[in-house]
This record gives C-alpha cells, structure tokens and sequence, in this order.
C-alpha cells in the first residue's frame, strides 16, 4: 500500500515536471521573434545553467546534512562533534567558486549590454527605421517621421530591419515593452531613451505599458504587427492616402488622460511638440492640469474599455 | 472641506473596514474601562521605557501590521485569480497594492526585527537596557504614530495609490491631487525619525555598553547582525528623510524639485528612494541572518561555523548595499557603462551571500538537529532564500533584466528572499525567544501546522510567479489575460494557504497563553548566548550582576563552570530610567501635525509643531536621573524568580 502511494506521487511529480517544461517553450520571453529577444533568451540560458548547478549542489547538501545529523537514537558518538568552528581552506574555496561564477555571468552580460545599445545590422547600409513612440497617460503614440503618418495604441513594422524607438512621455513615466521582440525601457518626459528591436518573423505581438503609470496602466496596450517589407509599404501608403491629417487641436484633446481606440493619421505630432525635449516636458500637464485628478471608475469587465482594433 | 471628501465614501470594501475599526476599538475602550485597566496601561506600557516592553508593543503592531497587510494580500490574489474578476476596480486595487508594499516593509519587516533587538539585544551583551532608554521610547511611539497615520488613510482622505516606491512624476501634486501621497509622505516621514533613533540608539548600546571582557569578535552573531544593520540605518535613513521632504515641499508648497514643469528632475526621486531604498533591504535581511544563525547553532547543538566569515560577510554585504541601487531601474536607459558597473557590484553581493549559505550548511555538519518549530522556520530558509538569490543574480544581468524588469518574475524574486528571509526570521525569532518574552513556549505541535500550511502555500503562491513573469505578465496591473489564469489560479490558492498559517500562528499564541506550561528556569531551550542566562520572567533591570565575558557562547561557559548572573557578594544598588509619559505625548502632538500637514492644513500643522517644540523644551530641563534599585530588592526579586 505505501509503494502504490508513493509510486502515484513520483507519477504525479512527473506530470506535473512535463507540463512545466512543456508549458517553458510557449513562455513569451523563451520564444523569441527577434534578434534582440534572442540574444537575451541566449543569456537567460546560460545563466540559468549556473543557477540549476547551485540550487542543485545546496539542495542536495541541505538535504544530506538534514537527514544524516538529525536527532535519533543510536547515533555514532563518532558523528557528532560540537566544536567545529572553521577550515581556512574549505571557506577560501567555497568563497573563489561564486566569485569565479559571477565573473563567469559578467562577461556576457557586459557584452550583451554594449551589443544592445546599438543596431543589430550596423555597419551594413541598411539604416534602422525610426519610430517615435510617445506614451500618454494611457494611449500610445507612434509617428513615422519618414513616412510622416502616426498611430495611436497600434503599429506595423517591416521584418528583418532594425527599428529605432525614439522614447519620450507627455507625463507620467511608462515603459515600451513587447516581449516577443526584446527588453523594454522608460519612457520620460523632457528626455528621450533609445530602444533597438527588430522583428524576423511576420505575426501580431503584444506590447504595452510595462511600468505603472495611474488608474488607466493596464490598459495601456498596443498590437504590433510585424509583416515583410512590401506588405509595411502597402499599408504606410494606405495611411497616408485614406487618413486625415492630425491637428494639434485634436491632438490635444488626443492627450487629455484616459483611453482611446487604435486610431491612425497622415502626419505627425512632432511637427509641433516633441515630448522628448526638455521644451516640450510640461505640454500636457499645461493643458489638462485638471484631467489627472479625475478618476476614470475603470472596472475590469467593461467591453467600452477595450481598445477597438480599427484601421488594420 | 465637506465631510464625504474626508471620509472614503462609495466603497462596500471599505464601509467595512469603518465598521471593523469602530467595533474593535470600542470593544477595546469597553474591555479597559469593564476591566478597570486604564491605569495600569498608562502605567505599565505606555509610559515604559523598558527596552522588553517597548519590543512586546513593536511585535504587537508588526504582527497587526501582517494582518492588514496580508488582507491587502488576499485581495489582490482574489482580484488577479480569473481574468473577469471585477472584486476591485483599477483604483482600489492600485491603492491595495501600495498600501501592502508599504505596510509590509516600513510598518511590518522593520518594526518585528527592531521589536526581536530591542528584546534580545541588551540582554545578549549584558546590558541593563538601552543606552537612551527615552530615545527608545520616542522611537517607538513615532513608528506606532506613523502607522496609524498611514493607515488611517484608507478611511479617511483616501490611500496613497502610486507605489510603495511613490515615483514621480506620477506621486506629484500635478498627477496625484490630493491627500493620499500625503498619507505616504507623513507616515514614512515620522516612522523613519523612529527608525533612525533606534539606529543610533542600538549602535551606541552595542559599542558602549557590552558586559565587561565581551570583545567585539565575542559578541552573539545576532547582536553583530543588529550592530551592521544599525550602521546602514545611519547612512541611509538621512537619504529617505530629506527625498521625503523635498517631495513634500513640491507637493504643499508647490517647489520644483521632482516636477515636470519648472525644470524639476522627476528622476532624481528614483535614485535617491532607491539610494536608501536598497540599504533597507539589507536592513531587513541581515537581522534576519542573525537569527537563523543563531536559530540554527543552537538546536544543532553545535557552535556556529566560521564565526569570522560571518561577521566579515555580513560588513561586506552592508558595503556593497550603497553600490548597487541603479539595478532597480537598468531600463532608465542611464548607458551601457554604467549598467555594466552596477551589474557586476550587484552580482558581487552572491558572494559574501553564497559564503553565509555554505556556513549555515556546515554548521549543520556532524551536528545533532533537534527538530523544533523555531529550527523548522530556519532550516526551510535556506533552500527557499537560495531560489530567491539565485534569481536575484539573475534579474542583476542588466540585459536580461530588460525583459524581467516590472514583471512578475521580479515579484517572485523579491518574495522569495524578502518571506522565506525576513518573515520566515520573524517567526522564527519569535517562536525561539517567547519563552524569554512571556514564560511560556508556543506549543510545538500547533506551531509545525502552522508552518507547514505556510511553507507550502508560499511555494505555491510565488513559484508559479516566476512563470508567468516570463510569460510577460507586468506588476501592478489588475486584470489579467486568458492565458496567464492557470498559473494564476494557483498562485492564489497558495495565498489562502500563507493565510490559514498565519490564523493558525496567532491561534497558537492564544492557545500556549492558556495551556502551555510555565517556564521555571530561564533557559528555555539550553541555549548559548547570554540572553539564556537571565532568569524568566527577566527582572526589569536584567543582570543582577554583571558577568565577566571571555570568549563567544558566554552562557554556555558559565554553565559549564556552574556561574550565574546573580552572585550575592558582589550585588550594588542599580540606577534605573524612570517611566514618563513624555514620548507618547510628544509623538501624538507631531502626529497630530502631520495629519493636519496631509489635508494641508497649515495653520493647524503650525501649533502642532509648536507643542512638539515645547515638548521637547520640557524634556531639556528634565532633571529626573531616574532611581536606584535597592540591594534588598534585587535579592528578594533574584531568589523567586530563581527559587532558592
């Protein structure tokens, strides 16, 4: 009887092991679709080989240590010696070994560091597409300078080209994060943040607002859809033929805090503030100074909250 | 102002939560008054300045804090279970998850291991109290004022709602109008004056006042772990004060410090909260590794391994604490130098850390493990802190931290060091030293439920966190995807789980204070260290005679050569603190100040601080030196507790 028991909860430990492996390859950050996403799902690896072998060395020793000295009857006297206090040379080697792992983590690390601040395809001549990407509490902006057109909570990119996302906020301090292509990084206002990411393979990939910004932070998201490069020009041309232009009188109203559907436009923003300047810091807060008080009642289950996907 | 703006109106949620506070503190009122106990409130314990009791009212309010705390807790995970849960709206539940992180490290963490070294500290170097026995109680009444500020703002005003780490620009007056920041801003405020005397005041007691021969490399580990910590108080705690203060300036007087109009540096808030932000984790860890340590060598009846690595690593830990607060925000786009630098001091930490866990492990070596529920907590520290710190080095790979910044891979990691490190030390502190605290054990068998019901559900709350952290679930949001609700579901059972551990825990103590044998002597558990030595209850003044120290384990060589901290010949009358109501007088008249500065309330914040002011004139020409405790005495109180 107590063989069957245990029996069942080795079974059920590997289940339970295989459902959890499994369910690793569908995790969004271990299946990455870029470059950049990439080489940080390289890193998160070789680190967590270092990881595995230290949970295992201090697991397995706990556990010896634990079942081996516990308290019993019968115990060898042999086995217990209470003035222990040190060994010089086992201390030194259990200090170099974590030492020689950290230096071991840190090379790559510096590496991957440098290797992400800059395009993925430098020195070639291909030059990365700029997207302004601006948020607002709680909406998203992104303007094309080149192609003169912007979207609001959406955005199309071209595969296999390094994108170079100008960051800047019109307030509160976001994050641009879309997992499946890379790391994210703040948004501020008066200042602007470089984010190189780049997609290889065509889909639709979640992004948004990874650091809280207010009452509207969840539902500051954003589709990304990445297609090959006829397909990008196809719909920036698109844009720029069947959409109006943005005025700033709407783009004002556009800022005022809350929520908006996907929207898009031939032209940008930046032609008359770039939130990303030390002048263009205090645009919105001079404008709806009385808006950021106001709460939204924002519940969960509310389909008017829900961004509307328009203008694919 | 109209009433319905002072008070939270519109929420079920919290009409019940007016409701709790009305009932509760009535039937607290009637009990005193039925039980004709309000003297000897006044008396015993709110005008003490005995370093015991002020430690018994710091568990107190941490353990009430835990509970507050662990409903915010709850609530979340209700909220967060299914992906159409509507429990609480955006608003309440980012109000939830501030007040929980705040409570949780400021108005819990801190206090239950200050309240574990106000105890224990005195009593391991020999000491008959602290050396400010005033200070002590200031400090305490400012952390208890503090509390109650902030706490008081879910009712009245509203919560804060942009944080525990309050960044600006969204904590200013342009983004947040109103009296929730306030709230924040206030409490911190007047418990971090708290927080920073008792550091001083632990700093001075250890170096000053050991007993005569204790060396510093003689000295218990958890009273070096106290002495370490007490330091990184010192040199952070000014950094919380002043950002605190500016921060308040820009918000009720309209300067521009962390502002985006008017040339204000909103990003500087983050590295100065961060600047002692990071310190404070270690304030609230390394307490924590003195226990365990010194949990651990005493029911492994085996003395500790590498006393001196444990000292040196605890320094060197403490060192590099104020190198490493840029890994907080490596995606504030600071450079590629700077994020490698701030990477590698903050893989650096592992080391000393990794040097701690080996030590634990040795110690274990050829030892004789007796399983007690004090042990227990201890012992399932060490694989559950190795998963935190090994994910912990991972998130300070700066490039892989742009994908696990903000998201719930961070939220595990920091649970997992700061329960299965902190609180785990918490509890386990209190169940090792409570037969010194009240004269009783806890029950032990109640006790091992209780810890299994929350080491299980911990693991189950938080391991599947790392998961979908990965799977790009972000911190703070209050709905969650379709896709993430599995791992989510059973994050929430583990919560409920954590839960009934923590009822069963305060049901043990109701449980011992009824059925739990006496104690007779002072030495509950054949202890080491010279807390043991005293007998239980410990007499107000602690050491009848002083011992003379020479090496560590000083209890445990007094044992062995039959000595006892009360030796007839040598006995001298002893000059003990008088109580005075002083302290809590003039912490309410500051709190009372606060609150008036949180509504903005100038006029009114003014006379408060004027009779903090005169409060404090009153205490410089108090000429009260306290009194002596006669010989006579002393042998009278010696031989019953002893029963010679």
């Amino acid at each position: 009887m107590k063989h069957m028991t245990k029996n069942k909860w080795f079974s059920f430990f590997l289940i339970g092991a295989v459902m959890l492996l499994s369910g690793c390859n569908q995790l969004v950050v271990f299946d990455p679709k870029g470059p950049v996403a990439q080489s940080q799902k390289d890193l998160i690896m070789y680190s967590l080989i270092f990881m595995m072998i230290i949970v295992v060395v201090v697991f397995v020793l706990f556990a010896f240590m634990v079942y081996k000295f516990r308290d019993r009857p019968n115990r060898k006297s042999s086995d217990y010696d209470p003035d222990i206090h040190g060994n010089t040379m086992i201390e030194i080697i259990w200090t170099v070994i974590p030492l020689a792992i950290v230096i071991a983590l840190s090379i790559p690390t510096v590496q991957t560091i440098y290797d992400l601040e800059k395009p993925s395809a430098e020195g070639t001549d291909e030059e990365p597409l700029v997207i302004y990407a601006t948020s607002a509490d709680w909406k998203w902006f992104f303007s094309y300078p080149e192609q003169n057109i912007e979207t609001v909570n959406y955005l199309h990119i071209p595969t296999g080209r390094d994108i170079e996302f100008r960051l800047s906020s019109a307030d509160s301090m976001a994050a641009l994060w879309i997992p499946a292509l890379g790391g994210q990084k703040y948004n501020m206002a008066g200042m602007e943040t470089v984010l190189y990411l780049q997609a290889d393979e065509p889909g639709v990939y979640d992004g948004r607002n990874s650091n809280f910004n207010g009452e509207g932070f969840a539902k500051q998201t954003f589709k990304v859809h990445a297609e090959s490069k006829e397909q990008f020009e196809d719909w920036v041309q698109s844009i720029q033929i069947e959409k109006p232009a943005l005025t700033q009188e709407q783009y004002d109203t556009l800022l005022e805090p809350g929520l908006t559907n996907t929207m898009a436009f031939s032209s940008t923003h930046l032609q008359w503030v770039d939130h990303g300047t030390n002048e263009g810091r205090d645009y919105s807060i001079e404008r709806h100074e009385d808006a950021y008080g106001k709460l939204l009642h924002l519940e969960n289950i509310n389909k008017s909250n829900q961004p509307q996907e328009v203008g694919e | 102002m109209q009433l319905d703006e002072f008070f939270v109106t519109g929420e079920p949620l919290i009409y019940g939560g007016m409701v709790s506070i009305v009932l509760v503190t009535s039937a607290i009122i009637f009990l005193l008054t039925y039980l004709k106990r309000w003297g000897w409130l006044w008396r015993e314990w709110l005008t003490t300045v005995d370093h015991k009791k002020i430690g018994i009212m710091y568990i107190l309010s941490a353990l009430a804090m835990l509970f507050r705390g662990g409903v915010d807790a709850l609530m979340m995970r209700v909220q967060l279970a299914f992906p159409n849960m509507n429990f609480l709206n955006s608003q309440h539940y980012n109000e939830i998850f501030t007040t929980h992180g705040t409570v949780m490290i400021i108005f819990m963490a801190m206090p239950f291991l200050v309240g574990l070294m106000n105890i224990i500290v005195p009593l391991q170097i020999g000491a008959r109290d602290f050396a400010f026995p005033f200070v002590n109680a200031v400090s305490f009444w400012s952390f208890f004022f503090g509390a109650m500020l902030f706490n008081i703002s879910f009712v009245i005003g509203g919560s804060p709602d942009a944080g525990w780490t309050s960044y600006t620009p969204l904590a200013g007056a342009a983004l947040s109008p109103g009296p929730g920041q306030n709230f924040y801003l206030m409490g911190l405020q007047l418990a971090g004056i708290g927080t920073l005397a008792t550091g001083i005041n632990l700093m001075v007691t250890i170096l000053k006042m050991r007993a005569p021969g204790m060396k510093m490399f003689d000295m218990p580990i958890f009273t070096w772990s106290t002495l370490v910590t007490s330091f990184i108080i010192i040199f952070a705690f000014p950094i919380l004060t002043v950002a605190l203060a500016l921060l308040t300036i820009d918000r009720i007087f309209g300067s521009q410090f962390f502002t985006l109009t008017g040339e204000g540096m909103p990003m500087m808030w983050a590295n100065l909260f961060w600047m002692w932000g990071h310190p404070e984790v270690y304030i609230v860890i390394l307490p924590a590794f003195g226990i365990f340590s010194e949990i651990i060598a005493t029911f492994a009846r085996k003395q500790l391994f590498g006393y001196k690595a444990m000292v040196w690593s605890m320094i060197l830990i403490a060192g590099l604490s104020f190198l490493v607060w840029v890994h907080h925000f490596f995606t504030m786009g600071a450079g590629a130098l700077v994020n490698s630098v701030f990477s590698v001091s903050t893989m650096l930490i592992a080391v000393p850390t990794g040097v701690k866990i080996f030590n634990w492990l040795a110690t274990l070596y050829k030892s004789r493990i007796q399983m007690t529920t004090a042990m227990m907590w201890s012992l399932a520290f060490i694989p559950s802190f190795v998963i935190g710190g090994v994910t912990g080095v991972m998130l300070g790979m700066a490039a892989a931290d742009y994908q696990f910044h903000n998201s719930y891979f961070l939220i595990a990691h920091f649970h997992y060091v700061l329960i299965a490190g902190t609180v785990f030390a918490c509890f386990a502190g209190l169940v090792y030293w409570y037969p010194k605290m009240f004269g009783h054990k806890l029950n032990e068998r109640i006790g091992k439920h209780s810890f299994w019901w929350f080491l299980i559900g911990f693991h189950v709350c938080f391991f599947p966190q790392y998961f979908v952290g990965l799977d790009g679930m972000p911190r703070r949001v209050f709905a969650i995807l379709p896709e993430w609700m599995p791992l989510n579901v059973i994050s929430t059972v583990g919560a409920f789980g954590m839960g009934v551990g923590f009822v069963i825990f305060v049901y043990n103590i109701y449980y011992s204070y009824r059925y739990s044998k006496r104690e007779e002597k002072g030495d509950a558990w054949d202890g080491r260290t010279l807390e043991w030595a005293t007998p239980t209850p410990v007499p107000f003044y602690n050491f009848a005679t002083l011992p003379e120290i020479n090496g560590r384990d000083a209890f445990l060589s007094m044992k062995k050569n039959n000595e006892t901290t009360f030796d007839e010949e040598r006995l001298e009358p002893i000059h003990m603190p008088s109580n005075t109501g002083q302290p809590i007088i003039m912490m309410a008249i500051l709190a009372f100040a606060s609150f008036a500065l949180v509504f903005e309330w100038i006029g009114l914040a003014v006379i408060g601080l004027i009779g903090t002011l005169i409060m404090m004139g009153i205490r410089s020409f108090d000429y009260d030196d306290g009194y002596h405790v006669e010989v006579d005495e002393i042998k009278k109180i010696e031989r019953s507790a002893r029963g010679l």
